[in-house]
């Protein structure tokens, strides 16, 4: 069979394997399908990217089979895999097989075990299907499908119906995007004539542009990216999506299906790049998303929350490089992040294991020498995130500070500051988690106290590799290595000098969050309380996250209740419609009742009837005959 | 007035009387009676417009119509008994279950 | 030779299987249930066949029959497959034996007159389908009427009668007007031409001045959007689905309704193509208004079968906005979404109909958490839903997705041209897409998630009849989702004919 068809069946099979035979066969069986064919997905990427290297950076392409003919439109199911798909896949495969082996510790106890793999191995097929597709339209059915798969996940369990609510929170936002996303490609179809990827990309960098514009093509599919994404305004998805399992929220919601929008952006380089004002958007929102939810971290109280807020803005990052032209760069990011985010809410996963299903941040403390395993790790994706070098973040988020200032396709000074206090930010929120979760004195209850315990090694083990990961991860350079096919945007040669200095400010940006977290915290959270108290108002309106969820079923939800109930339904249907028709049969009814009172059962009344109409006949026809 | 128009006006007056008499009485038995004198009406027409026309088809006519109508009131009366058996009335008012 | 026997054979068995059971003594009641779903599969199979001799390269009609019935007015016996109806008959004979097999258990009473009419209405809309004469057409029509009125007044629920009334009043008053017009088309073309007929291929060339044809059309589309049914003529719908039976719902939904897009698609628009032009715009609203009108008010249900017969109306309003789009990708998305809905649709009356004999209650309130209850049942609803929803796999997906993209491309050109109307109303049409996903995944949700409660437990999940019938029909979903070229092989000439002949009118203006 073709590779990339391979891989992307895998996950598909064991999706119906253990979904069908997983409750019957057994925890043993539902593990080895579950983590073995995700592994074998990761070998066969690995074969195909030594193929890759093979064919000196032609892309390997497999047409699996025609989905539809219709007139002169061709839709074909086929996949791609050329260096910007090796990374992708890579880390899909590789950190999600990570993943599935440390599910198998976090949710051993729990009864729907083959039902969790069975959706888990259901979204790595669709998120394959999504990087691997060769057109828009392949894209769009993984686009959708991992959508489907977080929804389940999220709502996994659904006995709680606020979790299932999450669930259907998350489809349905995501919707919205995916409507801006279908506009892109009608649109794009109509000029270019296909949906392939490289087609569409030759066809705007080509020397005739297609006759739509690049930007409203650009910011229509970048509305499906901020669904996918978590970005403004469409980001309200991803904190409610921390009530699924949080192997889940590592895998789906930090490490792989977020990163879509990114991915998506960044393979359309090549519109993009004649799109420069849907580029400034994409820039702008970005960095706007990073620092709004930057802030929102600070105040959070539940640690899967804060990581759910740092995805966000980690996500905006990413799209502040996309925004400036840096697409391999913005890639880069998604490589780090997929290592210490995945490592951070593994980690997580480890604490609340260890908590016996506490989450928040208040009730912790002091657990570091009590679970060091996880301790260690958890610091040393902290401080990537926070971009201390030599860890991977620092890499990553540098050159996107470095773009942000200087790149010649929309740098700017004030990008740069907005996305380096936002860096500040996160380096103070992040070590903060780190402080209170593990380094402050205990606030622990004394029955969870007694039951904290390390995690096995299915759980521990993938935390120490996802923190060698995020240690070394940052000495492999993406971005040169994605040079062929997204060069670097050209940076203003005036500012060139101030490239040190600006990695030097970012080093001690992320020092002084530290330094501001340590002060805080260090005690535990009087200080922070105190604090609490003089900025009240502040406080309030982060701790509410800005009340966006309450202005969208303010502005949204009710309108749209009210107008369907009391406009179309009682109104509409009932009174105007059925009650026009009922008004209908009513004068019908009434008429043939008046109209029957000619029956008078009075035989003389007949007789005279039929007299008078004789001589009406008689009289006519005298006159017309 | 020539004898075939005075026997025609003849005629037409025993109609219109019958017709009348249909219409207000409401003895059963008087508006059978009444019906029978609109079809003597009809025959004297008939008569008239055969001696009129010195032709023999109006006369034959009326013996059709002389059958008919005996055969009509053997029917019509023995109707009438049985339903006033039923009602112990020939008012015809007393009949009307059909109304509406 | 041997194929057109065949055909005529799957249209007729329906009224032998009919007569051998109205002859049949009474009292038996599995031997008439065994004895109906045998006769159904056999036309499944003589139609699959049929289905795969159909060569979607061959113009025009296949397998016909023409046989003289009333000579002097040119009514013709005149039956045959051809790229607008072999999916729909394929479609009618797929859900014959599944109405069948799950009506088992839920008709109890008088069963030999219920299966009776189970074969009267196939018989009318298999004939609707294949008829390729006017007269033909009209007398199948009327037809498929009796049986409906009888299955709903019988065996349906508290308000039965009201709703069959209202259905078959409503549907009768269309076809009055239709009648008058009908007659007066055939006349206008005995006069013209000489013969009279009622062939369909003579009433497509005939010619008619564009005042007459707008009042032709509007009596033909009346009957028609009553049948679809189109805002505002939809308000028989939901009262009907309430109070049907399970197996008149899955017919209703799965068949019935779609005998109305098939007549506009073959009669109202290629007959009268030039009113048609002028009438775009309306039709596009209305297809819209039903798109979110038929959403909305999906949302605010409380009873699973309205919400059900809602996104109904939603559904068809796509059906109806690639046929006005005359675009063959949105003519062809047309004809995909309208087998997608009856699969869907009848699928989700079947569910609905399966919990409804186990809880004896429609009532979204009563019920929750059914996904710890009744674990198989629940996937089954879920996959329907997601279908309903047009995920990507699906054969919702494919109807959809082909005809926003049709909707759209016939949309832009005039967008360029000044015109920003289409362009507005496809834009709404893919907003529709997400009140989609929201009424039906607040239905899953109520439904399936939260907290344990329904009435009448302890009940079983789904036995093997059940899941045999649900199974066929996510077969069939996905067989469209993932591999739709096949039927769209068959369908694409015949498609390109009502594009050409519609479009081939001399109204200025409107060209996309």
């Amino acid at each position: 069979m073709n590779l990339l068809t391979l891989i992307v069946v895998l996950p598909l099979a064991g999706f119906l394997l253990n979904g069908l035979l997983g409750p019957r066969l057994g925890k043993p069986f539902v593990t080895v399908v579950g983590c073995g064919l995700p592994v074998l997905a990761f070998l066969a990427t690995v074969r195909a990217f030594l193929q890759l290297d093979g064919t000196e950076g032609a892309a390997l392409v497999e047409t699996a089979y025609t989905w539809a003919v219709v007139g002169d439109f061709t839709f074909d199911i086929a996949f791609y895999f050329d260096r910007l798909s090796a990374v992708m896949t890579l880390i899909i495969t590789g950190v999600g097989s990570l993943i599935h082996v440390y599910s198998t510790g976090y949710m051993k106890d729990d009864a729907s075990y083959a039902r969790y793999f069975s959706y888990l191995n259901l979204f790595l097929f669709f998120m394959l299907l999504l990087v691997l597709g060769r057109s828009l339209l392949v894209c769009f059915v993984g686009w959708e499908g991992v959508g489907l798969a977080s929804y389940l996940l999220i709502g996994f369990w659904f006995e709680d119906m606020a979790k299932a609510q999450a669930g259907k929170k998350a489809f349905i936002t995501n919707r919205v995007g995916d409507a801006g996303f279908l506009l892109g490609m009608f649109l794009l179809y109509h000029a270019v004539g296909t949906l392939d990827f490289d087609a569409v990309n030759a066809a705007f960098s080509g020397p005739i542009a297609p006759a739509v514009s690049a930007s409203l093509v650009g910011v229509l599919l970048f509305i499906g990216a901020t669904g996918k994404s978590a970005q403004i305004p469409l980001h309200v998805w991803l904190p409610d999506a921390m009530a699924g399992p949080t192997p889940v929220s590592a895998l789906i919601h930090a490490a792989t299906m977020v990163t879509a929008g990114v991915y998506l952006v960044a393979r359309l380089n090549g519109l993009y790049l004649q799109a420069p004002e849907a580029s400034q958007v994409i820039a702008v929102i970005g960095v706007l998303t990073a620092f709004f939810a930057a802030t929102i971290a600070v105040v959070q109280t539940d640690i899967k929350k804060v990581l759910a807020y740092s995805t966000i803005s980690q996500l905006g990052f990413m799209f502040v490089a996309l925004g400036v032209g840096a697409y391999g760069v913005a890639v880069f990011h998604v490589y780090t992040h997929a290592f210490f985010k995945a490592c951070l809410f593994l980690g997580a996963g480890s604490v609340i294991h260890a908590m016996s299903g506490e989450q928040d941040i208040r009730k912790m403390g002091g657990l570091a020498k009590r679970i060091p395993i996880t301790f260690v790790t958890f610091a040393v994706a902290t401080a990537a995130i926070a971009g201390l070098p030599p860890l991977a973040g620092f890499f990553s988020k540098d050159e996107i500070l470095w773009f942000a200032f200087a790149s010649e396709r929309g740098g700017s000074t004030l990008l740069w500051a907005v996305a380096s206090v936002t860096a500040l930010l996160t380096a103070f929120y992040m070590f903060r988690l780190l402080w209170l979760t593990f380094l402050t004195p205990s606030r622990m209850d004394e029955k969870t106290a007694h039951h904290v315990h390390e995690s096995p090694f299915s759980m521990t083990g993938v935390l120490i590799v996802l923190a060698v990961l995020s240690a070394v991860g940052g000495f492999v350079h993406v971005p040169h290595f994605l040079e062929p096919l997204m060069p670097l945007p050209a940076t203003d040669h005036a500012l060139e000098h101030l490239e040190m200095p600006l990695i030097v400010l970012a080093v001690v940006t992320g020092l002084l969050g530290l330094g501001a977290a340590i002060y805080v915290y260090r005690g535990g959270l009087a200080r922070a309380e105190r604090l609490q108290q003089r900025f009240a108002g502040a406080h309030r309106l982060l701790s509410g996250k800005y009340y966006v969820d309450e202005l969208y079923e303010a502005v949204l939800g009710r309108p749209l209740h009210w107008i369907s109930e009391r406009v179309f339904l009682r109104l509409g249907d009932r009174v105007l419609i059925d009650g026009s028709l009922h008004g209908l049969t009513g004068l019908a009814q009434r008429a043939a009742g008046r109209l029957s009172r000619v029956e008078t059962g009075n035989l003389q009344f007949y007789v005279l009837l039929a007299a008078l109409g004789v001589v009406a006949s008689l009289a006519w026809m005298w006159r017309h005959g | 007035m020539d004898r075939t128009q005075l026997l025609l006006t003849v005629s037409i007056a025993l109609f219109a009387l019958g017709l009348t008499g249909v219409m207000i009485r409401r003895n059963a038995l008087v508006m059978l009676m009444c019906m029978e004198l609109m079809l003597n009406g009809v025959i004297l027409s008939l008569v008239t417009f055969a001696a009129a026309t010195a032709t023999l088809s109006g006369a034959v006519l009326v013996f059709l119509v002389f059958v008919v109508a005996a055969a009509e009131i053997a029917i019509a009366i023995p109707i009438v008994l049985l339903l006033s058996r039923q009602r112990k009335s020939l008012d015809v008012g007393a009949y009307s279950e059909l109304k509406g | 030779m041997a194929e057109s026997t065949i055909l005529n054979l799957v249209l007729w068995l329906p009224v032998l299987g009919m007569v051998a059971l109205l002859l049949s003594p009474r009292g038996n009641d599995s031997a008439v249930r065994g004895m109906t779903l045998g006769v159904m599969l056999l036309q499944l199979a003589l139609t699959a066949w049929l289905y795969r001799r159909f060569d979607g390269a061959v113009p025009g009609l296949q397998f016909e029959t023409r046989v003289p019935w009333i000579g002097d007015w040119g009514v013709y016996y005149h039956i045959g497959l051809d790229g607008l109806n072999v999916l729909l008959v394929a479609l009618t004979a797929f859900l014959g034996p599944l109405v069948v097999a799950g009506a088992f258990s839920a008709i109890q009473k008088s069963v030999k007159l219920f299966y009776a009419m189970v074969f009267f209405i196939q018989f009318a809309m298999l004939g609707t389908f294949l008829a390729q004469d006017l007269f033909l057409f009209y007398v199948f029509w009327e037809a498929m009427l009796i049986p409906m009125f009888l299955i709903i007044g019988i065996w349906g629920g508290e308000r039965r009668i009201y709703a069959t009334l209202k259905f078959v009043l409503y549907t009768a008053f269309g076809s009055i007007l239709m009648l008058a017009a009908v007659i007066y088309l055939v006349y206008a073309l005995s006069q013209s031409s000489g013969v009279p007929s009622f062939a369909f291929a003579d009433l497509y060339q005939h010619e008619l001045p564009v005042g007459v044809q707008g009042w032709l059309l509007a009596a033909f589309a009346l009957s028609f959007a009553i049948k679809v049914p189109m805002v505002p003529l939809h308000t028989w719908l939901p009262d009907a689905h309430v109070e049907a039976p399970t197996a008149g719902s899955v017919i209703l939904a799965g068949v019935l309704l779609k005998m109305g897009t098939y007549g506009f698609m073959k009669l109202g628009f290629p007959l009268f193509p030039d009113a048609t032009r002028l009438f775009t715009p309306a039709l596009m609203i209305l297809s819209v208004v039903s798109i979110i009108y038929g959403a909305c008010l999906a949302l605010v249900q409380t009873d699973i079968k309205k919400i059900i017969a809602y996104s109904s109306i939603s559904h068809l309003g796509y059906v109806m906005l690639g046929l006005v789009s005359l675009d063959l990708l949105g003519i062809q998305g047309a004809i995909i979404q309208m087998v997608s809905h009856g699969l869907v649709a009848g699928g989700l009356f079947m569910m609905v109909g399966m919990i409804y004999e186990r809880c004896h209650t429609r009532e979204l309130a009563a019920y929750g958490g059914l996904a710890k209850l009744l674990p198989v049942y629940s996937v089954f609803f879920m996959i329907l839903t997601l279908a309903s929803i047009g995920l990507p796999t699906t054969s919702g997906f494919t109807g959809e997705f082909m005809v926003l993209m049709g909707a759209f491309n016939a949309a832009w050109p005039q967008f360029q041209a000044g015109n920003s109307l289409p362009i507005v109303l496809a834009v709404s049409a893919v907003a529709g897409v997400v009140l989609g996903a929201l009424y039906m995944l607040w239905l899953a949700q109520r439904l399936l998630f939260g907290e344990v409660k329904a009435p009448h437990q302890p009940f079983t999940d789904l036995v093997a009849r059940e899941k045999a019938i649900l199974l066929a029909f996510v077969v069939a979903i996905f067989a469209l989702g993932l591999f739709p070229q096949g039927p769209l092989a068959k369908t694409e000439l015949a498609a390109r004919d009502y594009q050409q002949r519609v479009l081939a009118s001399r109204v200025e203006g409107t060209t996309p």
